[in-house]
């Protein structure tokens, strides 16, 4: 009964969002007042439809409902409860529900926070989403149906992939689709204002704070994902340049060029162009991410649940929404003139070079990504496009784009001058020099890492000058503290982002100088690593919920004293016949100590170990990032959206960011 | 940042540029899609110049610190009981360990598998397969990839199906997965026994 339930709240769903987007488009082009007022009420109602029916599914789930095909192919009695529930969305068709589900709950926000957006923009807006979310609402129940049946039913599921057991990557799948859905707003505003043939401040001010959510999101989901690979997968990486990887970069890097040039057309409402463009390319590539992973055409660890009829459905939206797009975009954004000219070296102008370069790792990772596949279908050639290509074609890319990063934040909007801003910085160069020079002295001549921690010093510092120069904490020191308070929260996020990246960089410069070694290894023998000595204890059996571990007790000495007890595990899943190792990590802060447990033969075990200095602080500036995104999200002027008419303060060159 | 533009049409053709992009991108999407369905485009299938041959001449030494034997040219040749499997890994591969269950169960089943350690340390070679466990009876390390070039490698993981007169007759560029085992490799080594 409840499988059935939600199957028909997902037709309920579709027919609702079919008559949103009618309702909103003609409503909106006839200015008729009484068929706007029907689309945000349509738009709960879709958002109750689809969380109704994924209820219905994860109710399924929770209760092993073995008649349902998708619980008897990714679930199992014995599976913990969390895991049943993660199973819902750890498949094709449950991930797409909560696409689906995510899309429609923002649906209903832009339906009821934006009541003081004017009302055709508003209308237009939903009826957007609407038309995408009934395209895959059709694609859901015509091609990856969650709530179809099987008769008789089997004794019991089928389990479920044992690597994706884990609280990790139960969060990774939502935040990420968070991310991909949230552009699919600020796609729907681009649309939106192509059909209105205008975009102004007001315009700007409702789409960066969707841009910005999504981009947090993204940041945070992208981390997560990245954190998982590190301590499950068991050797110490942590990015792979995998294609499916390199799917959720995209709209991350297009998103994190949004969020900027946003800016630039809520304060001086020039880039309008250019922002549209952004906003839709944003959304184009986290469909093209969803096709790349669903179809099968591309050769990835990630690609499960592949099949060519699905392919060419999400091919066919994909081509509908963003061809439609980039269609309305060559018709209409002509019309779009800019009001606010700037010189070259301004605010405007470091949020130019932001975003080009920006852009030009965007356009560097999908060449990257996508060559090998159209170099197979048009030249018949293999190709295979690893690690080393990306990281040497972004390298110079990423160079500049740190450096103006610190240096942007400096420079007054209209016209500025190089020299000052540089001058305010020269401290901050020279922190960062001591840095690299630090490097260099403890570790030797190692280019990499040396320069990864000039970058991470010039962020973390030039975002802390950048909050002290604002707040004249050296200037007038004594009314620093208030001014500190009174200073916008949007002003503080930026420069948290800022210094969130350059935490992240930190942590990959420190991952530069890991060491690992092997070692076979009896009860009572140790082993040396970094300084620290690894006494290998013992190994017993152990017992968890769906598996049987052998279980190996590892104590860390520092000189002589006892810093931490580790105790890698492997695990066996009997139901799935797979083995996964399960890394001991102690992390100091300073460095992880990452023990895993290897093969056990001559009455010994091999251990391997590695320490990874500063790797936690990778995926610490990930949240970091995030928590500026989230911070800046409640500024009050971002909160208090802004209403239809100009406010005369938008017309004043001298607000700041 | 074309807002500037004083000619029109330049500025319209330059707004149909992402249209365009998109739609070029579209019809190779749709073209391989298309391809999945007949064959003729297949992101895991590479052709070989080696299938119905034998093996390229090559020694390797086995890595250090195994206790496994090495691997030849020789010990492909003719007269073996049963088809073998040579499968190129590396332990900084990440399909290799989506790989390995299968080969594990190859093992189990009796297929002999000789690994070859493709550009990788010997040490992490061998970490690799203590970690997760060892399904090769042979094991060889070609850590300047020199062989691997005979061979035609695509990547890592690869394998090649050589029958008992030693002759090449599948090659999977890849990771080895269920549906692989059951749909290519399963019904190849049933026919390549007998």
């Amino acid at each position: 009964m409840i499988p059935e339930l939600g199957h028909f709240a997902l037709g309920l769903a579709l027919v609702l969002a079919l008559a949103m987007s009618g309702f909103g488009l003609v409503g909106a082009h006839r200015a008729e007042a009484r068929l706007m007022g029907l689309v945000p009420p349509l738009a709960m109602g879709v958002m109750l439809a689809v969380l109704g029916s994924f209820l219905c599914l994860v109710a399924s789930f929770m209760v092993n409902d073995t008649t349902v095909s998708a619980v008897v192919a990714n679930s199992h009695s014995l599976k913990p409860m969390l895991y049943k529930i993660s199973g819902t969305w750890g498949n094709h068709e449950g991930s797409m529900l909560l696409w689906v589900l995510i899309l429609a709950l923002c649906a209903g926000a832009v339906a009821g926070f934006g009541r003081n957006l004017p009302s055709a923009l508003q209308s237009r807006v939903l009826a957007v989403l609407g038309l995408i979310a009934a395209g895959f609402l059709t694609f859901i129940l015509a091609t990856s149906d969650p709530f179809g049946r099987v008769w008789p039913p089997p004794m019991d599921g089928n389990g479920l992939n044992p690597i994706l057991q884990d609280p990790g990557l139960a969060f990774h799948p939502p935040l990420l689709y968070l991310g991909y859905v949230g552009f699919a707003v600020t796609f729907a505003f681009a649309v939106a204002a192509l059909i209105e043939g205008r975009v102004d401040a007001a315009w700007g001010r409702w789409v960066r704070p969707w841009a910005l959510a999504a981009w947090s999101f993204l940041t945070l989901g992208i981390g997560l994902g990245s954190w998982w690979a590190y301590y499950e997968l068991g050797w110490g990486g942590y990015w792979f340049w995998d294609p499916v990887e390199n799917a959720s970069l995209l709209p991350w890097l297009a998103g994190c060029a949004l969020l900027h040039s946003a800016i630039v057309v809520e304060k001086r409402e020039a880039l309008k162009t250019w922002t549209v463009f952004l906003a839709l390319l944003a959304f184009a590539l986290s469909l093209l991410g969803t096709f790349l992973v669903r179809s099968g055409v591309l050769n990835s660890v990630h690609a499960f649940a592949s099949d060519p009829s699905r392919g060419v459905f999400i091919l066919v939206l994909l081509m509908l929404y963003v061809g439609g797009g980039f269609a309305l975009f060559a018709w209409r954004a002509q019309a779009m003139a800019p009001t606010g000219v700037f010189a070259p070296v301004s605010r405007e102008g470091a949020l130019v070079l932001n975003n080009l370069l920006l852009c030009s790792v965007a356009a560097v990772v999908l060449v990257g990504t996508l060559y090998p596949m159209f170099a197979d279908l048009v030249l018949g050639q293999k190709i295979s496009v690893g690690p080393p290509f990306f990281n040497t074609a972004t390298l110079p890319l990423a160079v500049p784009l740190v450096g103006a990063m610190a240096v942007g934040p400096f420079m007054p909007w209209k016209r500025a001058r190089l020299w000052p801003a540089l001058q305010k910085l020269w401290w901050v160069a020279l922190v960062a020099l001591a840095a690299a020079l630090l490097c260099m002295a403890l570790e030797g001549v190692r280019v990499g890492p040396a320069l990864g921690f000039f970058a991470a010093a010039w962020l973390i510092f030039g975002a802390f000058a950048d909050v002290a120069q604002r707040v004249g904490l050296f200037s007038r020191p004594k009314a620093a503290l208030a001014r500190a308070l009174a200073l916008p929260r949007a002003s503080w996020g930026g420069a948290l982002a800022h210094g969130g990246l350059g935490v992240t960089i930190l942590g990959l410069a420190g991952m530069g100088l890991a060491v690992d070694r092997l070692a076979l290894l009896k009860p009572g023998e140790s082993v040396e690593l970094a300084g620290y000595e690894y006494r290998l204890d013992g190994v017993v059996d152990a017992a968890g919920s769906n598996f049987a571990a052998r279980r190996a007790t590892v104590q860390v000495l520092r000189q002589g004293r006892a810093v931490v007890t580790l105790h890698p595990e492997k695990r066996s899943f009997p139901l799935a016949r797979m083995t996964t190792s399960e890394a001991a990590i102690h992390t100091t802060w300073l460095e992880d100590l990452y023990v895993v447990l290897g093969e056990e033969r001559e009455g010994g075990v091999v251990l391997r170990i590695h320490d990874n200095p500063l790797a936690p602080w990778i995926w610490l500036g990930a949240g970091i990032m995030a928590l500026g995104g989230g911070l800046s999200l409640s500024d009050r002027r971002t909160r208090v959206a802004a209403p239809a008419a100009k406010a005369p303060a938008l017309k004043n060159p001298a607000v700041r960011a | 940042m074309s807002e500037a533009t004083p000619n029109p049409w330049r500025r319209r053709a330059l707004l149909g540029l992402p249209l365009l992009a998109a739609g070029g991108a579209g019809l190779g999407f749709w073209a391989m899609l298309r391809g999945l369905g007949t064959g003729s485009y297949d992101p895991h299938g590479v052709p070989s110049a080696l299938l119905g041959k034998a093996p390229p001449e090559f020694a390797l030494p086995a890595p250090a610190g195994s206790d496994l034997p090495a691997l030849a040219a020789a010990d492909l040749r003719g007269g073996l009981a049963r088809p073998v499997l040579v499968n190129f890994f590396a332990s900084w591969c990440v399909p290799c360990v989506i790989e390995h269950p299968q080969l594990m169960a190859l093992k189990r089943q009796g297929v002999p598998v000789f690994g070859v350690a493709y550009k990788d340390k010997p040490a992490d070679a061998l970490g690799f397969l203590a970690r997760r466990g060892n399904p090769y009876t042979r094991l060889a390390a070609d850590e300047p990839g020199r062989v691997a070039i005979d061979w035609g490698l695509y990547g890592v993981p690869e394998s090649y199906l050589i029958d008992r007169q030693g002759i090449i007759r599948w090659r999977w560029a890849g990771p080895i997965t269920e549906d692989t085992v059951a749909a290519d490799l399963g019904p190849l080594l049933r026919r390549y026994s007998a």
